[in-house]
C-alpha cells in the first residue's frame, strides 16, 4: 500500500496529478482543486478514521453486551448538515466563477474553425490555410475555437489547458483559451465516437507570433482568406436574392447582419450570431424573417463545403 | 401431496418441488431467489467482460481483444450488463423481493402475479439484448449517445436498446409493486416510522423507478424509431437534435444511479445496526433523505452535460441542484458513523462489506462533489476520473451492500451458514482489489487519460497495469464469493432463526420461512432497532 502511495506521489511531480497548466485559466483550476483535494482528504480522514476509531474501541467484549440507546442528537445533526452545505456552496460558487472565465470569449480572439470527424480534426484559419491533426497558435493571444462536426458527437479537451467541449455534428461550439508558454501539448477526443475513438489525438503547437505569421503565409494552397472564398460563393449563389447592402430583394440586404436582433414571422426573436447564419443557409424555413414569404429560399443543405460555408458566414459578418 | 414433513420443517423451499414449481411461483421469496440466480449470472459474465478490458488495457498497444471494435464491443456489454441486469435489479429485486414482506410482516408482496411477471420481463429483456451478438454485436456504450448509435453503431444495437426497453418494465412493475405492499400490507401495529430503513430505501427507490424509467423507455423506442424506420428525432442529418437525446437520457439514467444505491444504503443501515446491536442514530434523518435524494435527483441530469453544448446557464443550476443532493448524502453517512459509537461491534462478513461500504462510499462521495462542481468537471469529464468516481460509488457502494445482504440473510434464504473464513477471505480479496483497481484511476483521469479508450499514451502505462493487477483480485474475490455462496447452500451447517440477534421481524420467524412467511400475524408494538 505504501510502495502504491509513493508511485502515486512520484507521478505527480507536485501538481497533484494534473498535467502543466498552461493558462491562466488551467492555474485558476488547480487552485480550486487544491483547495478540494485539501477538503476532501480531511472529510475523508475524519470519516473513515472516526469509523476505524469507533470500530476497534466498541468491539464486542462479551455475548451480552448492553450498548447505550442514543435515538439522534439535534446539535450534531444540524452541525454536520450545515457544515457540509456551506462547503458544497463555497465549492460551487468558486468553480462556477472560473467557469465564468472559461467561457467569456474576448472580442479579439484570433478565431480558428475546428472541425471534428472520424477521426480527425481540421483546421480551417483566416488565411484559408488548412492543417489536419497539429494546431498552430501563437502565444500570447487569445485563440477561439469555433468548432463543428462532419459526423458524430466528438469532444475537444486540452487536458494542459484544462478545457474540453462538445463538438456537435450541425451546431457550432466554442472555446477559448490563451497559451502562456510556447511548446506542444496534446488533444484529446474525448466523446466516445466509434472504432479509432483513442487514436483521434492531435497536438497544439504554440509558436511566437512572428513563427506564426510566417507559418500562416507558407499557404501552400496559396488561396484566399475565408471571407474571400465566402464572397465568391456569394457573387454565384446568393446574389439573385440578397443585397450587400441594407437593401431589399427577394430576401433581406445583409448589411449589419450579424449580430443583430432578428425578428421573426411567427413572433420569436434571436440574435444574428454564427449559429444563426448557418441554420438561415442550410435550414432557412426553421426561422422565417418577419415580412417574407416562408418559402422565399430554399435550402442550402448538402450542396456547400464546409469551408465555403464558414466562408459565407465570415463574409456576411464583414458586410457592415 | 404423498410427501409428509413435519410441521417443523416446512418451509418455502420444499413447499413445492421441481422446477416448473419455480418458474411459476408467485412467492415473493423464491422470486427473490430466482433473481439471485440470475442477477449472479449476469454478473459473471458482465465480469469476464471488465476482466477482457483490464487485460486489454494491461499495456498500449493491441492486445488480447485485438482492434478497437472488440475492445468497444466488451466496453458496450460490460456496461449494459452491469447496469441494467446487475446493478439495477441486484438490490430492489433480488434482495427487495426476499425482505421487503418479512420486513413488513406481510405474507407476500401485494401483486405476486406482477412480481414474477416482472422477472420474465428481465430474462426476456436480456435474452433480446444477447440477440445482438447474432447480429455483429454492439459498440456504443451503455450510453447509446446519438447520432453514432443511429448511423455509425453496429447493427446490433437495435436488439441492445430493445432489450433494454423490455428490461424496464421489470423495474417499473417492481417499484409499482413494492410502493402498493409498502403501503397497504403493514403487519397491525407496523407504522411509517417502526419501518425498518431498508423499507424506506427500497421505497424510495421503487418511486424512482415508476416515474423515471418511462422516461427511459420512450427515448430507447423513439431511438429505435430512428434507426429502423429513419424518422429525425436525434440526427441532425435527419433534422433532430443529439443533444435532445442526452436530456433524455439522463433524465432517466441519473435517477438511475440512486435506484442503485439508495437501496444499498437501506441495506447498510440494516447491517450495521445489526453487528453493532445498537439502535440507528436519526432514524428519521436518515428516512427523510432517503426521501429527499431521490426528489432532488430528478432534477440534477445536468450534470452529465456540462460540456455537452448545453447552455451556461443550465450547468450552473445544475451544478448547484447537485451540490444540494450532496447534502442528505453526507447527513447518511454521518449517522452511521455515529451509530458505531458506544455499541457492541462485531466484525462478522456481512459488517465487514458494511464498514468497507462505508470506507469506499466516503471516497466516491468526496469525488462525486468535485465532478459537481463546474469548471473542475470541464477538466474531468469523461477521463478515467469519472471512470474511478462511479466504481467506487457503484462496486464500492451497491455490490459491496449486495454482497454483505446475501452474507446477512444467507442463513434466513437458505436455514443454513456459510463459512464465515471464506466470506472474510472474500472480503480481503474483492476490498483490497478494489482499490488497487480504481484509486489509480483517479490519477490517471487528473492527468487526462480519457475514458472508453482502446490504446493509451506511453506516460498512463504504469497506472493502468497496477490497475489490472488489481482487477485480477476483485475477480478471485468474487469466485471465492461465489464458492462461499454455493457451498453454504450445498452443505451448510444448519441455522438458528435469529443468529445474528437481530431485532427486525424477519428474524423472529423460523429459517427459511414457511411458505407464509410467518405461522402467526406478527403484531409490531416497537422500532425496528430497539437493542436496550
Ligand atoms: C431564391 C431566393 C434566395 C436565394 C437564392 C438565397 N436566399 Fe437567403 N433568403 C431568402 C429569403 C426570401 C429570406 C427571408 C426569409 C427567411 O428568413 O427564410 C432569406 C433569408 C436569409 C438569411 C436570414 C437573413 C436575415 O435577415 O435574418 C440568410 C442569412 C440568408 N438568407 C443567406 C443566404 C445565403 C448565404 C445564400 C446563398 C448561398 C442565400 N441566402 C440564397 C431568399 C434567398
Ligand atoms: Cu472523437
Amino acid at each position: 500500500m505504501l510502495a502504491l502511495f509513493y508511485a502515486f506521489i512520484s507521478q505527480a511531480h507536485g501538481r497533484s496529478f494534473m498535467p502543466i497548466a498552461g493558462t491562466k485559466v488551467a492555474q485558476k483550476v488547480d487552485s480550486l482543486y487544491s483547495f478540494l483535494l485539501v477538503i476532501s482528504v480531511i472529510s475523508c480522514v475524519l470519516v473513515i478514521g472516526g469509523l476505524i476509531y469507533f470500530a476497534l474501541k466498541y468491539r464486542r467484549k462479551t455475548a451480552d453486551d448492553k450498548t447505550a440507546y442514543i435515538s439522534h442528537n439535534n446539535t450534531l445533526e444540524f452541525l454536520w448538515s450545515f457544515i457540509p452545505f456551506v462547503l458544497f456552496i463555497v465549492v460551487f460558487a468558486w468553480g462556477w466563477l472560473i467557469y465564468r472565465d472559461m467561457r467569456s470569449f474576448p472580442d479579439d480572439a484570433l478565431e480558428i474553425h475546428v472541425l471534428g470527424k472520424k477521426w480527425n480534426w481540421d483546421y480551417q484559419y483566416k488565411s484559408g490555410k488548412r492543417t489536419t491533426a497539429e494546431l498552430t497558435v501563437p502565444v500570447g493571444v487569445p485563440v477561439k475555437l469555433i468548432m463543428t462536426s462532419q459526423d458524430v458527437i466528438h469532444s475537444f479537451f486540452i487536458p494542459s489547458f484544462r478545457i474540453k467541449q462538445d463538438v456537435v455534428p450541425g451546431r457550432y461550439t466554442a472555446l477559448w483559451f490563451e497559451a502562456e508558454k510556447q511548446g506542444r501539448y496534446q488533444i484529446f477526443c474525448t466523446e466516445y465516437c466509434g472504432d479509432q475513438h483513442s487514436a483521434m489525438l492531435g497536438t497544439l503547437n504554440v509558436v511566437s507570433l512572428e513563427e506564426y505569421e510566417t507559418w500562416l503565409g507558407d499557404n501552400p494552397y496559396k488561396g484566399l482568406s475565408l471571407a474571400e472564398v465566402g464572397q465568391k460563393v456569394f457573387s454565384q449563389k446568393c446574389t439573385v436574392c440578397h443585397n450587400v447592402n441594407d437593401q431589399r430583394k427577394v430576401g433581406p440586404g445583409f448589411a449589419g447582419l450579424y449580430q443583430k436582433q432578428r425578428q421573426f414571422a411567427d413572433g420569436s426573436q434571436a440574435v444574428a450570431d454564427e449559429n444563426y447564419i448557418r441554420d438561415s443557409i442550410l435550414m432557412p424555413q426553421k426561422q422565417v424573417v418577419e415580412g417574407y414569404p416562408p418559402n422565399g429560399m430554399i435550402s442550402f443543405q448538402g450542396q456547400l463545403a464546409e469551408n465555403e460555408l464558414l466562408g459565407l458566414i465570415e463574409y456576411i459578418k464583414t458586410l457592415k | 401431496m404423498a410427501v409428509t414433513t413435519p410441521e417443523s420443517e416446512h418451509n418455502y423451499l420444499n413447499h413445492e418441488k421441481g422446477l416448473w414449481s419455480w418458474l411459476t411461483t408467485l412467492d415473493h421469496k423464491r422470486i427473490g431467489i430466482m433473481y439471485m440466480v440470475s442477477v449472479m449470472f449476469f454478473f459473471l459474465l458482465g465480469g469476464i467482460f471488465a476482466l477482457l478490458i483490464r487485460t486489454e488495457l494491461a499495456a498500449p498497444g493491441p492486445g488480447i481483444l485485438g482492434d478497437g471494435q472488440t475492445y468497444n464491443q466488451a466496453m458496450t456489454f460490460h456496461g449494459a450488463i452491469m447496469v441494467f441486469m446487475v446493478i439495477i435489479p441486484g438490490i430492489p429485486a433480488f434482495l427487495g423481493n426476499f425482505v421487503l414482506p418479512l420486513h413488513l410482516g406481510a405474507k407476500d408482496v401485494a401483486f405476486p402475479r406482477l412480481n414474477l411477471l416482472s422477472w420474465y420481463c428481465l430474462m426476456v429483456g436480456a435474452l433480446i439484448t444477447f440477440t445482438s451478438l447474432i447480429y455483429n454485436g454492439s459498440d456504443t456504450g451503455w450510453t447509446f449517445y446519438t447520432p453514432y448509435s443511429i448511423e455509425h453503431a453496429s447493427s446490433g444495437t437495435v436488439w441492445v436498446v430493445l432489450g433494454a426497453f423490455v428490461m424496464g418494465f421489470s423495474s417499473i412493475l417492481t417499484g409499482l409493486n413494492f410502493i402498493v405492499t409498502t403501503h397497504t400490507l403493514r403487519a397491525p401495529g407496523m407504522s411509517f416510522f417502526r419501518m425498518p430503513l431498508f423499507v424506506w430505501g427500497l421505497y424510495s427507490t421503487a418511486i424512482i423507478q415508476v416515474l423515471a424509467t418511462p422516461v427511459l423507455a420512450i427515448t430507447l423506442l423513439l431511438l429505435a424509431a430512428e434507426r429502423l424506420l429513419g424518422i429525425g428525432f436525434f440526427d441532425p442529418a435527419l433534422g433532430g437534435d443529439p443533444v435532445l437525446f442526452q436530456h433524455f437520457f439522463w433524465f432517466y439514467s441519473h435517477p438511475a444511479v440512486y435506484i442503485m444505491i439508495l437501496p444499498a444504503m437501506g441495506v447498510i443501515s440494516e447491517l450495521i445496526t445489526a453487528f453493532s446491536r445498537k439502535t440507528i442514530f436519526g432514524y428519521r434523518a436518515i428516512a427523510f433523505s432517503s426521501l429527499g435524494i431521490a426528489a432532488v435527483s430528478f432534477f440534477v441530469w445536468g450534470h452529465h452535460m456540462y460540456v455537452s453544448g448545453q447552455s451556461e446557464l443550465a450547468g450552473v443550476i445544475f451544478s448547484f441542484l447537485t451540490m444540494l443532493v450532496g447534502v442528505p448524502t453526507a447527513i447518511k453517512t454521518f449517522n452511521w458513523v455515529a451509530t458505531l459509537y458506544k455499541g457492541s461491534i462485531v466484525f462478522q462478513s456481512p459488517m465487514l462489506f458494511a464498514l468497507g461500504f462505508l470506507f469506499l462510499f466516503t471516497i466516491g462521495g468526496v469525488t462525486g462533489i468535485m465532478l459537481a462542481t463546474l469548471a473542475m468537471d470541464v477538466h474531468f469529464h469523461d477521463t478515467y476520473f469519472v471512470v474511478a468516481h462511479f466504481h467506487y460509488v457503484m462496486v464500492g457502494g451497491t455490490l459491496m451492500a449486495i454482497m454483505g445482504g446475501i452474507y446477512y440473510w444467507f442463513p434466513k434464504m437458505f436455514g443454513k451458514m456459510y463459512s464465515e473464513g471464506m466470506a472474510r477471505m472474500s472480503f480481503v480479496f474483492i476490498f483490497t482489489g478494489f482499490n488497487v483497481t480504481f484509486f489509480p484511476q483517479f490519477v490517471l483521469g487528473a492527468m487526462g487519460m480519457p475514458r472508453r479508450y482502446f490504446d493509451y499514451l506511453e506516460i498512463y502505462t504504469h497506472l493502468n497495469q497496477v490497475s489490472t493487477a488489481g482487477s485480477y483480485m476483485i475477480g478471485i474475490g468474487f469466485v471465492i464469493g461465489l464458492v462461499t455462496i454455493i457451498q453454504g447452500m450445498m452443505n451448510g451447517e444448519k441455522a438458528s432463526d435469529n443468529p445474528w440477534g437481530a431485532k427486525t421481524l424477519e428474524w423472529q420467524t423460523a429459517s427459511p420461512p414457511p411458505h407464509e412467511n410467518f405461522n402467526y400475524e406478527p403484531q409490531v408494538t416497537a422500532g425496528p432497532y430497539e437493542y436496550r
